[in-house]
């Protein structure tokens, strides 16, 4: 398994004139491991479509490279590129039947028939679209028209699969059980794959890692886990799961890395990267809804104010007013749990490892 | 400067795709070529003509036009039966799209056919009909005389009539599509919000569709200004510009003045087209390609409906009054003095215009498929591709659309009676120079169908059939040309019923040995044989349908979703 399969090095896409300029894509660098689904996300706007687009060769970079085994491919069009892509709006030839959308790149390609028989037949197996070779796309439900346009990219066996928001014209249900689809499909096939989605449900559940872009700029590359447990910046943290901020101060930091730090007038040891911060700094602590503790009683500080309290079955969900803050609290099984009213005092404690460090001024 | 740096790198970047994709790049360099010396050049030898004598700059062309009245009158003349017949016609085309859309008037497919039939036939046909109903042995001339006392339909009074008639469905078609665009949710909020009917109307529908008038209104303008038929059949003393200019070069030879009027005659129709293009169309608050829903609120007030329908029922009854005398008059001995039923006038027809019929069959029939070819491709190159000139491409394609036919006509017989550098053969007197001139003059209507079927398609159809590997002419010839087809057809039928009925830059062209039906109408309405050239007009309305019918079964065929990719071969 090649490390840095795909390569896209201070990749830009400026649109427009001089004066209305648009940078849709500004200096993205990623590489994408050989077998590996990686996942676009941010919200509308943010430049996915167009880094995948430049990807598949629709869009000449500004400036930048993109290296693909190690070969530079930024002229290569797109016809000619190892990469295919499974549109939006699927993108089907409404003049073919099934059989003619999913075997149209290797006819173009001058395959002999009877291979393209046998790819073709294999694919809509893979996908489970068997017995319907000779259907017009507009006799298809959303579903399986999303299949057709999979499995037409599929039967090319791609180097990199493109998929853009391929699920977003499908009703929620359907679109939970395609996710999953897709992704035992490309971890059997073992398929390169960049997929863009501005749902972060979609894009925790397929990745392998994880690619937050805003305003044209990668935020942050890691794991689901990564992302949500360790968010590099404020947006990431906000756009992935919900957060509350709350200013901090460092009081001590030894050379392991073991960390004092002061929340809400109470002190609690985290581990962050050795020499990150130094005693006295000012920082934002993260901390997640359900990292954070209620319990009865005015007595150990912080205390607070119940604002809102709203039951959801399967969690409790609080607004509490601390100081300056309003903070969300999420209390999972509340079944067991004393549950508490507006406008009732609580002490609050965070639990410590789950506790996460940014810097003061980052927005 | 780092914008500078960028865009000559794209520029670059361009450049080497299209060397990558050497068949596209040539197509471009031929179809420059082709328009250049087909479209730009003679428009540009009539200019020259204009403005040079003698090998040098000089005015003096203009400065006899502007000190003569005799040649300015005309220019006035033009103006004012422009904006007379824009106005009335945009009218009647508004109340007939209105009448259309927002009333439960009954029949309309019957009223929808009949407003759009004038458009089918050569404009002349309706000042034939004119001369038959109310000139000198008009049948009803009598009547009229007793009304309105002593008149002639030569003139004014006789040119609007049926500038109106013909060109009131090219308003109908613009407004029709804008009022069916129209979200009718906004109308029902209008009205959900308080508004009466009258105000629904005045305060959103017509603010809405106003680009909508302005456009219909500026193109039933250039119709009429650019109008040769019906003037040269019915002006009588009132004498305008593209008449004038056909007289100077075919009765004086002079070649010079005919330029200059011609220019004169260019002038206001290229205004009244980039206004139309650039700033009207850029106004337009609707998609004409939204998908029209219908469910419109339906006016049902009396106070509406009178004259919604009065005008609807009037105009539809001219239409058939003026072509029902066409078919009437074809039968008769002699109009107006002797009503026999006879045959006689399809025979003289035959026997007199077999060869004309002949050559015009044989000439559309060649210009018609290359038209439309050529016309689907530079839509899509216009469209779905990037390259330096695209903009210019589509300026000079469109270009023809500016230029009245006269305009056109005595181009062509400047540029192509000698060899000269950019085109070294002498046109002049052969078939070429026609099928020619009706392919680059009916070209824009195959671009403009191309274009609106291609907004129609998504681009990421196009981009899927690449991303799987097929180069940009597969994809043409594999995905888009087969999805555009009924376009492809429907621009075909308008090219040979513009081919068919074409008149006012041909009749420039036509030689002893290739001659159009629509140059023996006009001399047989030379001559007062009325019937003879309403039965010629017959035949000529009578293929036209003919060709239609056969090309809406093709489309038929088509639409059923059979296989298109053996059609297209
Ligand atoms: N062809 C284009 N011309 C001009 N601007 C564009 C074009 N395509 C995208 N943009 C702009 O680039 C930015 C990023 O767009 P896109 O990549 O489509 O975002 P996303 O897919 O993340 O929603 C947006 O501001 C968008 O308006
Ligand atoms: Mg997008």
């Amino acid at each position: 398994m090649k490390e840095d399969f795909l390569e896209l090095r201070e990749l830009v896409k400026i649109f427009g004139g001089d004066k209305n300029e648009v940078v849709a894509v500004d200096r993205v660098n990623l590489k994408v491991h050989e077998g590996e689904m990686v996942t676009l996300l941010g919200p509308s706007g943010c430049g996915k479509t167009t880094t995948l687009r430049m990807i598949a060769g629709f869009e000449h970079p500004t400036s930048g490279e993109i290296i693909l085994e190690g070969e530079r491919i930024k002229n290569v069009p797109p016809n000619k590129r190892p990469t295919t892509m499974v549109f939006q709006n699927y993108a089907l030839f409404p003049h073919m039947t099934v059989y003619e959308n999913i075997s149209y790149g290797l006819k173009i390609h001058g395959r002999p028939e009877k291979e393209i028989k046998r790819r073709t037949e294999e694919v809509m197996r893979l996908v489970g679209l068997t017995g319907m070779e000779r259907r017009s796309p507009t006799q298809l439900s959303g579903g399986q028209q999303q299949r057709v346009s999979l499995a037409r990219s599929l039967v090319m066996e791609p180097k990199v699969l493109l998929l853009d928001e391929p699920l977003s014209n499908l009703d929620a249900k359907l679109r939970v059980a395609t996710r999953m689809e897709i992704r035992k499909l490309q971890q059997r096939l073992g398929i390169t794959s960049v997929y863009v989605t501005h749902d972060q449900e979609e894009a925790m559940t397929l990745s392998d890692r994880v690619v937050i872009m805003h305003e044209g700029r990668i935020q942050q590359v890691g794991t689901p886990r990564e992302v949500y447990g360790k968010p590099a910046n404020r947006f990431v943290a906000d756009f992935i799961g919900k957060a509350n901020f709350i200013k901090g101060k460092i009081l001590r930091q030894t050379s392991d890395g073991e960390t004092q730090v002061e929340v809400l007038g109470k002190t609690y040891n985290i581990k962050v990267e050795r020499g990150a911060w130094s005693a006295g700094d000012e920082v934002v602590m993260v901390i997640r809804p359900e990292s954070i503790v209620v319990g009865p009683g005015s007595l150990e500080a912080p205390t607070g104010k119940i604002r809102q309290s709203v039951y959801l079955g399967s969690q409790m969900v609080y607004e509490v007013e601390v100081g300056e803050y309003i903070l969300s609290v999420e209390i999972a099984n509340p079944g067991h749990e004393r549950v508490f009213a507006e406008g009732e005092e609580v002490s609050l404690s965070f639990l410590e490892r789950s506790l996460h460090v940014l810097p003061p001024e980052d927005k | 400067m780092r914008s500078l740096t960028r865009k000559s790198g794209e520029v670059i970047a361009n450049l080497r795709l299209i060397w990558k994709e050497p068949l596209l790049f040539t197509s471009i360099i031929a179809i420059f070529y082709f328009l250049i010396v087909f479209v730009a050049y003679p428009v540009f030898g009539v200019i020259k003509t204009s403005l040079v004598v003698k090998g040098k700059l000089d005015f003096s062309n203009y400065l006899a036009v502007f000190s003569a009245r005799y040649y300015f009158q005309p220019f006035l003349n033009s103006m004012f039966l422009g904006i007379c017949t824009a106005c009335i016609g945009t009218f009647i085309g508004f109340i007939f799209a209105f009448g259309l859309t927002r009333t439960t008037l009954p029949f309309k497919p019957f009223f929808r056919q009949t407003a759009t039939f004038p458009i089918i036939s050569p404009p002349f046909v309706v000042s034939l009909a004119a001369i038959l109903l109310f000139g000198r042995a008009g049948s009803l001339t009598p009547y009229v005389k007793e009304v309105i006392g002593e008149y002639s339909i030569y003139g004014l009074g006789g040119l609007i009539l049926v500038e109106t008639i013909a060109y009131a469905p090219t308003a109908f078609l613009v407004l029709y599509g804008v009022l069916m665009a129209i979200d009718p949710a906004l109308e029902e909020a209008s009205m959900d919000l308080g508004a009466s009917r009258v105000k629904v109307f005045g305060t959103v529908t017509l603010p809405l569709s106003f680009p909508g008038i302005a456009s219909a209104w500026l193109l039933v303008f250039i119709q009429s200004l650019a109008d040769f038929g019906n003037p040269m059949v019915i002006s009588g003393n009132y004498r305008v510009l593209s008449v004038q200019a056909f007289l100077q070069i075919t009765g004086m030879y002079d070649l010079a003045r005919g330029s200059t009027l011609a220019i004169l005659l260019l002038m206001p129709t290229a205004v009244a087209f980039f206004l139309q293009k650039y700033w009207v169309a850029r106004k337009s608050y609707v998609t004409v390609t939204g998908k029209p829903t219908g469910a419109t609120i339906k006016n049902v007030e009396w106070y509406i409906k009178l004259p919604v329908y009065s005008i609807c029922i009037l105009y539809t009854a001219g239409v058939f009054l003026f072509y029902g005398t066409i078919v009437y008059g074809s039968f008769q001995t002699l109009w107006g003095v002797n009503p026999t039923l006879t045959l006689k006038n399809y025979v003289q027809m035959f026997q007199v215009g077999k060869d004309y019929i002949l050559d015009s069959l044989t000439l559309s029939s060649l210009a018609t498929p290359i038209s439309g070819v050529l016309g689907m491709f530079i839509a899509f190159l216009i469209i779905r591709k990037k390259f330096m000139g695209r903009g210019l491409m589509d300026f000079i394609s469109m270009l023809t659309f500016a230029v009245p036919g006269t305009v056109v006509g005595i181009g062509y017989i400047l540029a192509f009676n000698r060899p000269s550098p950019i085109f070294p053969i002498v046109l002049t007197g052969t078939a070429w120079i026609i099928i020619l001139l009706l392919v680059f003059r009916n070209m824009p209507v195959g671009i403009q169908s191309g274009i609106a079927a291609l907004h129609q398609i998504d681009p990421s159809i196009e981009e899927a059939s690449t991303d799987l590997g097929a180069d940009s002419n597969t994809t043409f010839r594999r995905i888009t040309l087969p999805m555009i087809a009924p376009a492809f057809f429907s621009g075909l039928v308008y090219s040979f019923v513009k081919a068919m009925t074409a008149i006012s830059a041909v009749i420039f062209v036509v030689s002893g040995r290739w001659n159009l039906i629509t140059v023996a109408i006009l001399g047989f309405v030379d001559n007062s044989q009325y019937a003879p050239a309403a039965a010629m007009s017959l035949l000529l309305i009578a293929i036209v349908l003919i060709a239609l019918g056969i090309i809406q079964m093709i489309v038929n065929r088509i639409g059923r979703g059979t296989r298109i990719t053996s059609i297209i071969g």
